[in-house]
């Protein structure tokens, strides 16, 4: 006989539960210290200056961002693609996705010059901005979800949340495609000249989130001491194969179309070559360790089944993703501009033609760790109050057939 | 139970905090420092030495000065800013050059000391500004308010071009020949 | 380096002149003219879109060493060395608005030394990405940002090609008053609209006539009989990067 699904509040009372919440409470004060020492002094305490203009926190405010969209993912499989296996995991999936956008979209807005404008952000509107048109997606977003969740918890609304669903996967992949194009127009930059950038960031979400989303549930389960059947962890790993393999594809086709095209050599030379800690960054990260080494853990017949294992994989999926956004944002600004193609700078005021420096400051850094340890804190709260995690996720209880089909 | 109510008006306080946050990250350090509020009619506003007009004082009637400066100013920098015009009616600068008031040595007072005339007010009404974030709090240079006032309504003048110059035009007067 | 070519059409030559005539007379009031030439704008008046301003630089005119173009617009709009309350930012975090850049060819070894700021293009990046409309192009084609929307994103300097804005890292004191500036906004090359307003010329062309070089020459380039659109006819004026297509308002000849 078929167990039946239930979804419970987690229990709040142990030591190890306040900790969790004491230590990302910690780091949140952390950056908000950080924040209004940036802010009230200005930006010249941070590693960012006028030729790297986008630093840390937006490659932190980027990965969640992008991490948030692919984390619904799981939820999507489940509604859109009726995939029952995925069902029990949609709540999370979409509380995930949720935080993760929330603390990206905190970092982006307290790196701004004038974070105290943010009003007139949302009121003045340049509608050919890429950027201002993914402030709506992001509201938007965030909005949908919560519909979306809504209807997955309430009973009453049970039956319309496939509808929102679907809606909430269409809605995703807009903003995945918008967060990329924000590189993509871009067009004066050699790194992010490619049209491929877009699409590459919807793969890159769907790895991501996977990722986040995988260490989160192991965790979950794991601290609260509810069962977590193979079935589901086994699948869902063997799913990030496949999108680690997918970034991989498309981040050599990339630098394929890249070394293609004559103008965009140099910048290629720069990432691949010489470029220092950006090459170090984006062989030994992002290829070896974010890229390779998961693959091979993942799909090992028998490094493949350990638990310690898959979430090692997922970690490193997102130290490489870290890495791999690292390179593109930072890298991509490294490399001067090319204004005098065939021609060598002799001399040039502000630092014409040259390697720019980056490093980031500690201030930048917390920021950045404050806006994940929000994420984190949003999520350990919300499944401590509401019923979002199925008190079981056993084979038995998931999918009676998956266990053995699978 | 009451444990989960705790938590639950945790999270509010977080969702709240976090709308607030950017606020608070400009928030000045040294706002907490309280002062006996003065009655209004006992703050020291000093007189500019001249006058706008007989009629009128500052360049608008004083009631409507007090009340509406912000309007006038939000007004002109708009126009100022995007369209050029540039009457020195209600100029920023013009109020600086008007109102700049000197402490005993003979130096203008910085908005940050509550002598400036903008901040006796503002400061009383804890209104911050950020105009002189950017704009000089000081006369740099001597009013111009009489040389450059070519008329008085804001901009009589908004008819449309009939045509317009496109970019492809332009190449038209720059190739090389 | 390629120029901007595209064919020429006849009518829109007749067009070009009728419009620089149109220019000449406008209307104050319903009923009443003034004519006086086109620049001349009286106060109250909006800059209008009959004018477009622009800037050729002679390259070949321009002094190797001559920094004087700098030095004016530091001079006239407060930053650099005339900002000594900008003390705090690292070098590669203090503004600039325009910077000499010298070039050899690597094929011909020829050397070319030329000033470089903010080209006010007709189609600008910086203006297509600006979330808030902070980044503008005013009516005659000076690209500029209004500080009072902006809210420091900085993603108009990603988008720019020709790395001509800046960032303000800390807070400032003393602004000009023509050329208001301060911490958490982008900056860049105004083309000195205040003197532009006020019939003037830009700084940095006045610094370089007045050096004798005279490798600048400001003008509007929707006049056919302005110097720099006779300039322009006669001998071209090339865009640095002209496949963006940017058709910027600052030319270059000798590069
Ligand atoms: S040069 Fe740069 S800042 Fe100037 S208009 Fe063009 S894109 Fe904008
Ligand atoms: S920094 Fe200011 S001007 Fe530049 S894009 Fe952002 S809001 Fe616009």
């Amino acid at each position: 006989m078929k167990q039946v699904l239930n979804y419970r509040e987690t229990e709040g009372k142990s030591t190890g539960f306040w900790i969790l919440l004491g230590g990302l409470g910690a780091l949140i004060g952390l950056a908000l210290g950080s924040v209004l020492y940036m802010e009230h002094e200005g930006h010249y305490v941070t590693g960012m200056n006028n030729q790297i203009v986008w630093g840390m926190p937006h490659v932190f405010a980027i990965f969640l961002i992008v991490a948030a969209s692919g984390a619904l993912n799981v939820a999507s499989i489940g509604t859109v693609f009726g995939k029952s296996l995925y069902k029990p995991l949609g709540r999370l999936s979409a509380l995930l996705a949720i935080a993760l956008l929330i603390g990206g979209l905190m970092i982006l807005v307290l790196d701004l010059g004038h974070p105290d404008r943010l009003i007139v952000a949302m009121t003045y509107y340049n509608f050919k901005s890429i950027f201002a048109w993914n402030i709506i997606l992001y509201n938007g977003f965030i909005a949908i979800t919560a519909v979306y969740l809504w209807f997955m918890m309430e009973r009453k609304m049970n039956k319309y949340y496939p509808v929102a669903g679907f809606f909430a996967f269409i809605w995703r992949l807009i903003l995945t495609t918008g967060t990329g194009s924000i590189f993509g127009f871009l067009v004066a930059r050699q790194a992010y000249d490619a049209a491929l950038l877009a699409p590459m960031f919807v793969i890159m979400s769907f790895a991501y989130g996977l990722a986040v989303f995988i260490l989160v549930l192991m965790a979950g389960y794991a601290w609260t001491g509810r069962p977590l059947g193979d079935a589901v962890l086994f699948r869902l790993k063997n799913l990030l194969g496949v999108f680690i393999a997918s970034v991989f594809y498309f981040v050599v086709v990339y630098h394929l179309t890249n070394l293609y095209a004559t103008e965009h050599h140099g910048v290629e030379r720069f990432i691949l070559m010489d470029g220092g800690i950006y090459t170090k960054l984006f062989w030994i990260v992002q290829i070896l360790l974010g890229t390779l080494l998961p693959l091979a853990m993942i799909y090992h017949p028998t490094i493949g089944k350990s638990r310690p294992a898959i979430a090692t994989a997922a970690a490193l999926v997102i130290i490489g993703g870290f890495a791999q956004l690292y390179v593109l944002l930072i890298g991509g600004q490294a490399y001067p501009l090319v204004l005098f193609p065939g021609h060598e700078i002799v001399s040039g005021g502000f630092f014409e033609g040259q390697i720019n420096e980056y490093s980031p400051s500690i201030w930048e850094i917390s920021l950045g760790v404050g806006g994940v340890a929000l994420s984190l804190i949003m999520v350990t709260i919300a499944v401590r109050v509401l019923k979002f995690l199925p008190t079981s996720l056993e084979d038995s209880v998931v999918d009676p057939h998956a266990a053995k089909a699978d | 139970m009451s444990q989960a109510k705790l938590l639950q008006r945790l999270f509010a306080l977080m969702i709240g905090t976090l709308l607030l946050l950017p606020l608070a990250a400009t928030a000045d350090e040294d706002e907490e420092e309280e002062h006996e509020p003065l009655p209004f009619s006992e703050l020291v506003i000093t007189e500019p030495a001249q006058r706008y007009s007989e009629e009128t004082g500052c360049v608008a009637p004083e009631e409507e000065m007090r009340r509406n400066h912000m309007e006038y100013i939000l007004h002109q920098r708009d126009e100022t800013m995007h369209k050029g015009i540039r009457t020195r009616q209600f100029s920023l600068e013009e109020c600086i050059n008007c109102h700049a008031i000197k402490d005993d040595n003979g130096e203008y007072v910085r908005v940050e000391d509550e002598r400036h005339f903008c901040a006796t007010c503002h400061t009383y009404a804890s209104v911050k500004i950020d105009c002189f974030q950017c704009h000089s709090d000081v006369p740099v240079r001597a009013s111009r308010l009489r040389t450059q006032q070519s008329g008085l309504a804001p901009h009589p003048y908004d008819k449309p071009f009939a045509g317009k110059l496109a970019s492809e035009t332009l190449p038209l007067l720059t190739t090389e020949e | 380096m390629s120029d901007t070519s595209k064919p020429i059409d006849p009518s829109r030559r007749q067009f070009v002149t009728r419009a620089g005539g149109a220019a000449g007379a406008a209307a104050i009031a319903p009923g009443v003219f003034l004519t006086t030439p086109a620049q001349a704008k009286p106060a109250d008046q909006p800059v209008s879109s009959e004018n477009r301003w622009g800037i050729l630089i002679d390259a070949n005119k321009c002094g190797n060493g001559c920094n004087a173009c700098v030095t004016a617009c530091e001079e006239e709009n407060g930053w650099g060395s005339a900002d000594p309350s900008e003390d705090r930012s690292r070098p590669d975090q203090k503004a600039h608005w325009i910077r000499k850049v010298t070039i050899r060819d690597k094929a011909t070894q020829h050397v070319t030394t030329l000033p470089l700021m903010c080209q006010h293009c007709e189609t600008p990046p910086c203006v297509d990405v600006c979330p808030t409309g902070a980044s503008f192009k005013r009516a005659d084609g000076i690209v500029l940002v209004d500080k009072h929307i902006c809210i420091g994103c900085r993603y108009c300097m990603m988008a720019c090609p020709y790395k001509a804005r800046s960032f303000i890292h800390e807070d400032l004191k003393d602004q000009r008053p023509w050329a208001p500036r301060g911490k958490g906004t982008v900056e860049s090359c105004t083309m000195c609209v205040h003197r532009v307003d006020e019939d003037g010329t830009p700084a940095c062309v006045e610094a370089c006539n007045a050096e004798t070089h005279k490798a600048m020459v400001f003008g509007d380039l929707y006049d056919e009989n302005s110097e720099i659109s006779q300039e322009l006819k006669k001998h071209g004026g090339k865009e640095i990067r002209a496949d963006l297509g940017l058709n910027t308002g600052v030319r270059y000849r000798g590069i």
